[in-house]
């Protein structure tokens, strides 16, 4: 403190930026402190392992007949499975792209060779609820396919939305045939 | 010191006007008028402050994966330390956080010992900081039930068990505590919600502490009162910034546990999930309540025999655990039992000895609590669980009467400028 009265003003100034140097970087490292150790406490909420190990399924496909539909629940969610008949196979290809809100052609949404078996997430694109259709008595909407009660979003057979206020496609998740007869989801 | 500052930000001053929260915030932690003197034995409370914080902090977190019941508590706390991010950096902080928090304490509880922080006119800021204590024992109990390992479990039936002492009802009180006939589903529900109320409890306590300090503002090293602008220094940037210093020396320290020795603090039994019908061998509590269970268990089985007194109402057991009890309500009474004209133990001779007497009487007390009750350690602990009791109701009171102090400087500022050096020369060469 004594030194600061003895010396010029270009020295007092020469104080002031270094003062005005530490202050900063003692701010800045604080307030990088602060948001590394941040990090951990956001991280904490999200899934944990298990739920993230809980997050496969495996399906046995041999018992489905043609026309039938399946519900399973994967990561707490419903995945429905159809398979689907040669009728339904055809109307869902030959519907040109252009009549689609969300275009996607039916090969895009099925695996290679395995037309028969739509796997889709069972949740309407629009607010989250879950579409009628699996059972055989639901009504499944304009398009064969599926139809939301909530707010009457239709699904053609592929799962497409065609008509209603749903932006998207049912979701397809993430899966793979394991054999000819097993499906594994995630 | 100064007047309200005048606020330049339209909003801050449209605000400070209706609720003066910047001015408050301003009088108490910017221009507020500390002490110039203080070492860093001051630093302790603001530490503890922040270890509160982070306790809040992780606990809060923690209660968001962790499942109050006898079934799933045990995994639930596995699982936090296995599978979810970061869990076990939660856990770690939060296990640690608490040893860290009554270590912080203890050290300023005996800081306040040493300067006489508790004398007048500080006696209710002494009591709110029991009261602290106290809050911070009965949290840190019923939060050590909530892992529901076998110490857990073992420690919440040994310590719920010290309430049947209470004559005719005692039964009734710990069936009550309980919620059943031992220790099981419905207590470690009510526990968890009493972990989870008492720090907040704990959080107002604080307040009414920082209230009271800032009546008569902190004590300090020379234990005489503020009396002019020139004894004291703004709290801001001094103290903020030597307790930002205080504060990563500490966070090192406690860090070093939650990294490199996290279970080293811990007892290995609390990994064994709780079973009621198997005690583990040898029953200890966390370190920072070994003095008072070295307390709760010096008092002889033939006590009664020595004394002949009220055989009926004061078996051995009832008299450990009002003695345990009476080791903290006596220190409420400590105000009153030192009468010395001097605060600081600096200007105290003989006090000044007995003070590390004193300390050295509770961690030997702490060594006790940590070893079984048979043979030496049983004399050992008796010897020191009497030396506690003198210590306070013998020895503070003759002391105020009968020692001899050194003189005291004129005020701080003499003491520590170079005006009062030859003062304080004389002083320290006394």
């Amino acid at each position: 403190m004594a030194d600061t009265s003895t010396t010029t003003a270009e020295g007092h100034e020469h104080e002031e930026d270094r003062r005005d140097f530490l202050l900063t970087s003692t701010i800045v490292v604080g307030a990088a402190g602060v948001a590394l150790a941040a990090w951990p406490f956001i991280d904490f909420m999200n899934p944990s392992a298990d739920v993230l190990a809980l997050a496969s399924l495996e399906f046995d496909l041999s018992s489905m007949e043609p026309g039938q539909a399946v519900t399973v629940t994967w990561r707490n969610k419903p995945v429905f499975i159809r398979r689907r008949t040669a009728a339904e196979i055809d109307e869902a290809k030959k519907v040109p792209l252009s009549d689609l809100k969300d275009p996607q052609a039916d090969a895009d949404r099925v695996k290679e060779g395995k037309d028969e078996w739509l796997v889709m997430i069972g949740i309407c694109t629009h607010l989250g609820c879950i579409p009628a259709g699996q059972k055989v008595t639901d009504s499944k909407g304009e398009f064969g396919g599926w139809f939301c009660p909530c707010h009457g979003s239709h699904y053609d057979t592929s799962g497409r939305i065609r008509k209603g206020p749903a932006p998207r496609n049912l979701e397809i998740p993430p899966y793979a045939f394991t054999n000819d007869t097993t499906v594994r989801i995630g | 010191m100064s007047a309200a500052p005048e606020w330049k930000n339209p909003v801050v001053k449209w605000i400070d006007h209706r609720l003066p929260v910047f001015t408050f915030t301003h009088h108490s932690l910017i221009d507020y008028p500390t002490p110039r003197n203080l070492n860093y034995w001051w630093n302790f409370g603001s530490l503890a402050g922040v270890v509160l914080v982070i306790l809040i902090g992780t606990g809060l977190f923690l209660a968001m994966h962790y499942n109050p019941s006898v079934d799933h508590a045990f995994d639930s706390v596995e699982r936090i330390m296995r599978d979810v991010n970061y869990g076990w950096l939660m856990r770690y902080m939060h296990a640690n956080g608490a040893s860290m928090f009554f270590l912080v304490v203890y050290i300023h509880m005996f800081r306040a010992l040493y300067y006489g922080s508790y004398r007048a006119p500080r006696e209710v800021l002494w009591f709110i900081g029991l009261f602290i204590f106290l809050a911070m024992m009965a949290t840190a109990f019923v939060g050590y039930t909530l892992p529901w390992g076998q110490m857990s479990f073992w420690g919440a039936t040994v310590i719920t068990n010290l309430f049947s002492v209470v004559p005719f009802f005692g039964d009734a009180i710990v069936q009550w505590l309980l919620g059943g006939f031992a220790v099981d589903n419905p207590t470690l529900n009510r526990f968890f919600a009493f972990h989870f109320l008492l720090p907040f409890v704990i959080f107002g306590l604080v307040f009414l502490h920082l209230w009271a300090l800032h009546v008569h503002k902190s004590n300090n090293p020379l234990g005489v009162d503020i009396k002019t602008d020139g004894d004291t220094i703004p709290f801001h940037p001094y103290y903020t910034a030597k307790d930002a210093f205080g504060l990563g020396v500490f966070l090192i320290f406690y860090f070093a546990f939650a990294f490199f020795a996290p279970n080293y603090l811990g007892h290995p039994d609390n990994y064994i999930p709780a079973n009621a019908l198997v005690t583990p061998p040898e029953i200890v509590p966390e370190w920072y309540f070994l003095p008072f269970y070295a307390i709760l268990r010096a008092v002889p089985d033939n006590f009664i025999d020595i004394w002949g007194i009220l055989p009926i109402l004061v078996t051995a057991k009832t008299a450990g655990v009002i003695l345990m009890f009476a080791s903290i309500i006596v220190l409420f009474f400590l105000p009153w039992l030192d009468r010395s004209p001097v605060r600081s133990a600096k200007f105290r001779p003989i006090y000044k000895q007995l003070y590390w007497l004193f300390l050295a009487d509770c961690i030997v007390l702490g060594w006790v609590g940590a070893n079984p009750p048979e043979g030496t350690m049983l004399v050992i602990g008796r010897i020191a669980t009497l030396y506690y009791f003198v210590h306070l109701l013998v020895f503070m009171p003759l002391l105020s009467r009968y020692e001899k102090t050194r003189p005291l400087p004129d005020s701080i500022s003499a003491a520590v400028t170079p005006q009062g050096s030859s003062q304080s020369a004389q002083a320290q060469g006394a």
